[in-house]
């Protein structure tokens, strides 16, 4: 099986390869459109800035690229933020894969939040095969200032002064906000179930 | 809900493992990815490694063992010491480490804060404060490990950093650091509350009461220590089942 991830000018890249890795898989970090498209599986990871990412991925046509894969794709973090509609960070028009769309955290009178999110928060209502083997109120490692509103894509919830979408799904599309790379056990069965998927 | 983070601290030089205690009489404790992956496996939220080699292949040196941790360590983990570049920053981001943390350099240098934040986002630019209470009753900020006393407040410095965009806090407060009578409760919560980015404690812990404390008292975000888990005085789970039957929201 050929797993890709898609090299982009966003961060932690290197991560997924290595949490991947720790798993026993091989995945190749590339941003070459006719390796992406061959692929069998493919990632989309990202720590960064919502509107810069969109224009990097413009520049190379890869927008187009990730929107039309018929493969099992995986965003995280950044990555599904961007295949979301449109994010309220610097006002981006984003892929359009999942119709929710992405809004800043604010604090409130009733709940007085830090931001970004940094931490351990629990995932639940948690659908698809994406979380076989995963039980309920797990805990994931979130980085995160923006978050995808509740739709009908929403196949994880998670709370922070609102609840929101902690993981989304749509045809071959998934995308979580935590990192799986990045959450202990239970991250890596998540890779393991997408790699399986 | 968002947990409280227990984050064990390993300082590092020449590539091993040490720990100051009020940042002198280093004491080798251990190879620090055998040491972190540990500490991961026991239930650790983070990990924090401060590197202190001072030579000229520190950057190097350091570069390789962020690779080697971020390959076994399957949780978040920090990079700070010496850190004073845009590229220098990059160079640990590319081999693996989640976030960094800045201290000396960005005191004399605070557009440093601001361009880390735009290149790599917020969320990977720790400020680290070593901070002493003064006769005077302040707060004030130390500089190279706590060796260079400067007339800023704390709370004043660590606002502007907030404002330029750091993304966290690590707060170490020298007169509690290596006394194990508990952090320092005043400062903790001056920032936490004041602050719109999360807070981390470091300096004080003895005792798995002092961790309920700066999180029932001073709304700290996550608490940091380093011998007390290194020497086995304190293991990580039983730590965190005390706090979460204190009713502290806590990752079992």
């Amino acid at each position: 099986m050929k797993l890709v991830i898609i090299k982009y000018n966003a961060g932690n890249i290197q991560s997924v390869l290595y949490a991947l890795e720790r798993i026993g898989a091989t995945a190749v970090v590339t941003d070459d459109i006719s390796e992406i498209t061959a692929a069998d599986k493919v990632i989309f990871p990202g720590v960064g800035e919502a509107s810069t990412a969109m224009a990097y991925l413009k520049e190379r046509k890869l927008d187009r690229v990730i929107a039309g894969l018929q493969q099992p794709v995986l965003g995280i973090c950044l990555g599904m933020q961007l295949m979301c509609r449109y994010s309220e960070e610097n006002h981006t028009n984003c892929l359009g894969i999942f119709d929710e769309d992405v809004k800043a955290f604010t604090a409130s009178a009733a709940a007085t939040i830090k931001i970004p999110q940094i931490g351990w928060n629990n995932i639940h209502d948690l659908k698809t095969p994406l979380f076989k083997g995963v039980k309920e109120n797990s805990y994931c490692y979130f980085v995160h200032g923006y978050y995808a509103a509740l739709g009908e894509h929403t196949i994880a919830a998670t709370e922070y002064g609102i609840r929101y979408s902690s993981a989304l799904h749509r045809d071959n599309f998934y995308g979580t906000q935590f990192h799986p790379e990045k959450s202990a056990g239970v991250g890596e069965q998540i890779l393991k179930n997408f790699i399986e998927l | 809900m968002l947990t409280k983070r227990i984050i064990p601290c390993l300082d590092i030089k020449d590539g091993r493992t040490v720990k100051g205690v009020n940042f002198e009489n280093i004491r080798d404790a251990g190879d620090p990815v055998e040491l972190g992956a540990l500490y991961a496996a026991q239930g650790a939220d983070e990990l924090v490694f401060l590197d202190i080699t001072a030579t000229n292949e520190r950057r190097k040196t350091l570069s390789e063992l962020v690779n080697k941790i971020a390959h076994h360590i399957n949780i978040p983990f920090t990079v700070g010491g010496g850190i004073a570049s845009v590229e220098d920053v990059q160079v640990l981001l590319q081999n693996g480490a989640d976030k960094i943390s800045v201290n000396t350099s960005a005191f004399k240098n605070p557009a440093l804060i601001k361009e880390l934040a735009r290149e790599f986002g917020s969320q990977c630019v720790v400020l680290a404060i070593d901070t002493k209470k003064e006769i005077d009753g302040n707060w004030y900020v130390y500089l190279n490990g706590g060796r260079v006393k400067t007339d800023r407040l704390c709370f004043d410095w660590a606002k502007e950093a907030v404002e330029l965009g750091a993304g966290e806090i690590l707060l170490t407060s020298m007169n509690n650091d290596g006394t194990k009578q508990g952090f320092a409760l005043d400062i903790t919560q001056q920032l936490s509350m004041n602050l719109p980015v999360p807070v981390i404690a470091s300096g004080g812990a003895g005792t798995m009461a002092h961790f309920a404390d700066v999180f029932e008292q001073s709304g700290a975000d996550a608490a940091l220590a380093a011998s007390i888990f290194h020497f086995k005085e304190i293991g990580i789970p039983e730590l965190k089942t005390f706090l979460a039957q204190k009713g502290i929201p806590m990752r079992l």
